[in-house]
């Protein structure tokens, strides 16, 4: 894949934030949604909010920029959802979390300390062959760690998926 | 009556409440008398028996179908000509899969819609039990909203909601999935409970200086155009619309399910636009310069061919759902509400235009290419429609089916009244016509209601010919029998070098004989000659009769204008190597 058309299926990226009623089968209603409209969920983080009677799902997604809209309002129609909207990294914060699973080879140590100094994470867990590495940060980010940390034998690894919060007074 | 009716029921439920507790089946059918429903539309199986039997001790009257996708458009129907919701109440499995058609043209053409389905009992939901279909993942994607019940407490609640977002904002179809333990078991919660939807709102509050603004987009149009949709009949806006076109001075067009929005005898009026719209209406889609739609959502029957829809013309929408906004057409201004709360406003801002050049420029189509058939050919649909016109002086409501017959009904039965026009616009779905037509009647008891189908779609849910006899609901069918599937016909005809393939419909029965079977009149029409006079005493006959016309085969339907091209393309008759 050559750095262009990387470039474009980035730009068709999108992290739609959404608060929902939380009953059975919004999931699937808003999944529909997205599927619907020719859209590729990439990461989906469905979690409790303040508010028991509300969830927050964050829904990162590829797809045609100009369906977004559609989507957005698509969304909000449905019963159970009470907003819908999408983020950028200018109005909010968005944040990652990765766990990844490296061989624990000693010669390696020095510069993989280096490493998570620098990407500001930590060892959660090891023995004399694994080393389990938490990071949070945001998607490039563990990216980045991802690319660099791939040579020291990367045995697994499971991110979060994105959440959002936005920036200021305003609501998420 | 409604009032005395309501006073009554509460006191029997009263009465009933302090004896003994509720089964859920029972609280089922008082919360629907509570929301003033007066038919269900049903069809039996084991486990929506409990619903059925609290149905025995209500005044709601249990209409039985032959099928459920019969029950399901017989309810559409109602709610059509009423604008009340229609319910459908059926069982589980094959009872619940087979209102799926119906539910689905509900949704495409904002219908409200109520869905009871029998359930399995949930200890053995996801268990593949015995007649168990999962209706509530089925329908999710054609329902406004839809219920699974876990608990008899949550029925009171669930059918209030229902009712609530069914009849609401943009009107749509609810199901509500009762696995049989919720309705035998006790149901202890008050039946007027609180609604639970945080999350559903309606967008009912007008916007005054929105809409002055919109307002001003009209400033300066020397050929303004407004384009009335389904949502104008839906919100009973018609005095306002009118109101608006002669306060503007603007034409009108209309779109299929738009028929009755605005009156197409009306001066102003020039009908139905797109696909086999009249040719004025078209012609002046193409050389207005500012098109506002009301209700409508620019289907691409409208459209054709989005890139070349009114190129340079000013594109105004106003519709109750946000989503439709900027949904195909993106509009220059917009606002979101109801029509009729909002035209009411908007008559107060717009400018009186001078249109009279561009009156004179549609006029000229008007006259120029006015709709017409010929009486040489020998029988025509055509000519049975405008004879049903002629007799009935535009006043019968009307239910078609979907094909070539549709087109020439919504073409030469001008429809001058609100919820008088009853076609699945949408889904097109045949099959539709004659239980639609049942459900009107029921909603409509003095009204002269008509069904003008195909002899295909007909056939597909003629089985309803039993509901007909046995309630005695005196429906007319006008059956227009060319022997095929016309409109698909047309098609090969016209884009595919003839070459008719699945469209013969060879093996039709004897429609007239079909009818008397089921103890309904038939008559028979075969030529011009002594069609009128035997229209004329179909319709005086007291009871349900069905008119069978066998008219000429290979008529077809224009203007026509091609599936996705723009309304440049379109021809006026059959291009020349077809004629
Ligand atoms: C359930 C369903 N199946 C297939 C079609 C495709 N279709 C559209 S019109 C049509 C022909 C209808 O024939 P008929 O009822 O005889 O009416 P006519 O066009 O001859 O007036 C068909 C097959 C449809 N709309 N609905
Ligand atoms: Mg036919």
């Amino acid at each position: 894949m050559n750095a262009n058309t990387e470039q474009k299926i980035k730009k068709n990226i999108h992290t739609v934030s959404l608060l929902v009623a939380n009953k059975p089968g919004v999931l699937v209603r808003i999944a529909l949604v997205f599927a619907r409209r020719g859209y590729n969920i990439d990461a989906l983080v469905v979690s409790p909010t303040f508010d028991p009677r509300f969830s927050r799902m964050t829904i990162t997604a590829q797809g045609d920029g100009s369906t977004l809209d559609q989507i957005i309002k698509q969304t909000a129609k449905l019963v159970d959802v009470l907003h819908s909207g999408e983020h950028n990294e200018d109005d909010a914060i968005h944040r990652e979390l990765a766990l990844v699973k490296i061989k624990n080879i000693p010669a390696n140590r020095r510069f993989i300390t280096q490493l998570l100094k620098r990407y500001k994470a930590t060892v959660v867990n090891e023995d004399d062959k694994i080393l389990i590495i938490e990071q949070s940060g945001t998607t490039k980010d563990l990216d980045e760690l991802e690319k660099n940390i791939k040579k020291y034998g990367v045995i697994e690894m499971v991110r979060s998926g994105k959440l959002v919060m936005t920036k200021g007074r305003e609501e998420t | 009556m409604g009032v005395i009716m309501n006073a009554k029921q509460k006191q029997r439920s009263k009465v009933l409440t302090k004896k003994q507790p509720l089964k859920g089946g029972q609280a089922v059918v008082k919360c629907l008398e509570k929301q003033g429903v007066e038919y269900i539309f049903g069809y039996i199986g084991g486990v929506a028996i409990p619903i059925f039997d609290a149905l025995l001790e209500s005044k709601i009257k249990l209409i039985m179908s032959r099928h459920e996708q019969g029950a399901t458009h017989m309810a559409d129907g109602y709610a059509r000509a009423t604008g009340k919701p229609g319910v459908v109440l059926v069982t589980s499995g094959p009872g619940a899969a087979n209102t799926v058609t119906g539910i689905t043209t509900a949704y495409m053409d904002s219908v409200p819609v109520i869905v009871l389905t029998g359930q399995a009992n949930t200890s053995v939901l996801g268990k593949d039990a015995f007649q168990e279909a999962d209706i509530f993942g089925i329908t999710m994607p054609i329902v406004k909203h839809n219920y699974l019940v876990k608990r008899s407490e949550d029925i009171p609640r669930i059918i209030k909601e229902a009712f609530h977002v069914s009849s609401t904002g943009r009107p749509g179809p609810v199901l509500i999935d009762l696995p049989v333990n919720t309705t035998a078991g006790v149901c202890e919660a008050p039946l007027d409970p609180d609604v639970d939807l945080p999350g559903y709102t309606v967008s009912d509050k007008v916007n005054k200086s929105q809409i002055k603004e919109f307002a001003r987009h009209f400033k300066g149009s020397q050929k303004p155009l407004l384009l009335v949709g389904h949502g104008v009949v839906i919100s009973k806006a018609q005095k306002e619309i009118k109101a608006l076109a002669e306060k503007l001075n603007a034409p009108v067009v209309n779109t299929l399910l738009g028929k009755g929005g605005f009156p197409e005898t009306h001066p102003l009026s020039l009908a139905m636009l797109g696909m086999h719209g009249t040719a004025y209406a078209n012609k002046a889609l193409i050389n207005c310069d500012l098109i506002c739609s009301i209700g409508s959502r620019w289907d691409d029957r409208i459209n054709g061919n989005n890139e070349e829809f009114c190129i340079g013309a000013k594109k105004l929408h106003i519709d109750i759902d946000p989503a439709e906004i900027g949904k195909i057409v993106k509009p220059d201004a917009s606002l979101v509400g109801d029509a009729k709360a909002v035209v009411a406003e908007l008559i107060k801002y717009v400018p009186k235009l001078d249109t009279e050049n561009w009156l004179k420029e549609v006029n000229f189509y008007k006259k120029e290419y006015p709709l017409s058939y010929s009486l040489e050919k020998g029988l025509t649909p055509q000519f049975l429609i405008d004879e049903l016109y002629k007799i009935t002086k535009g006043k019968a409501i009307i239910a078609t089916d979907v094909g070539q017959h549709q087109m020439w009904s919504a073409q030469f039965y001008k429809c001058d009244y609100p919820d008088h026009w009853l076609s699945s616009g949408g889904l097109g779905t045949m099959g539709y016509g004659f239980p639609a037509a049942i459900g009107a009647q029921f909603g409509k008891k003095r009204n002269l209601v008509v069904a003008i189908v195909g002899d295909g779609g007909f056939q597909m849910t003629m089985s309803e010919l039993a509901t007909v006899s046995i309630n005695k609901i005196p429906v007319k069918i006008l059956l227009l029998d060319n022997n095929y599937l016309g409109m698909v016909r047309q098609w090969q005809d016209l884009f595919f070098d003839k070459r008719y393939s699945g469209v013969d419909l060879k093996g039709n029965p004897d429609f007239v004989k079909v009818a008397e079977a089921y103890g309904i009149k038939g008559i028979q029409i075969n030529s011009i000659k002594d069609a009128s006079k035997k229209l004329k005493k179909a319709l005086e006959h007291k009871g349900p009769v069905l008119i069978h016309a066998e008219t000429i085969k290979e008529e077809n339907v224009f203007p026509m204008v091609p599936a996705g091209k723009s309304v440049h393309h379109m021809f006026l008759e059959a291009p020349r190597s077809q004629a």
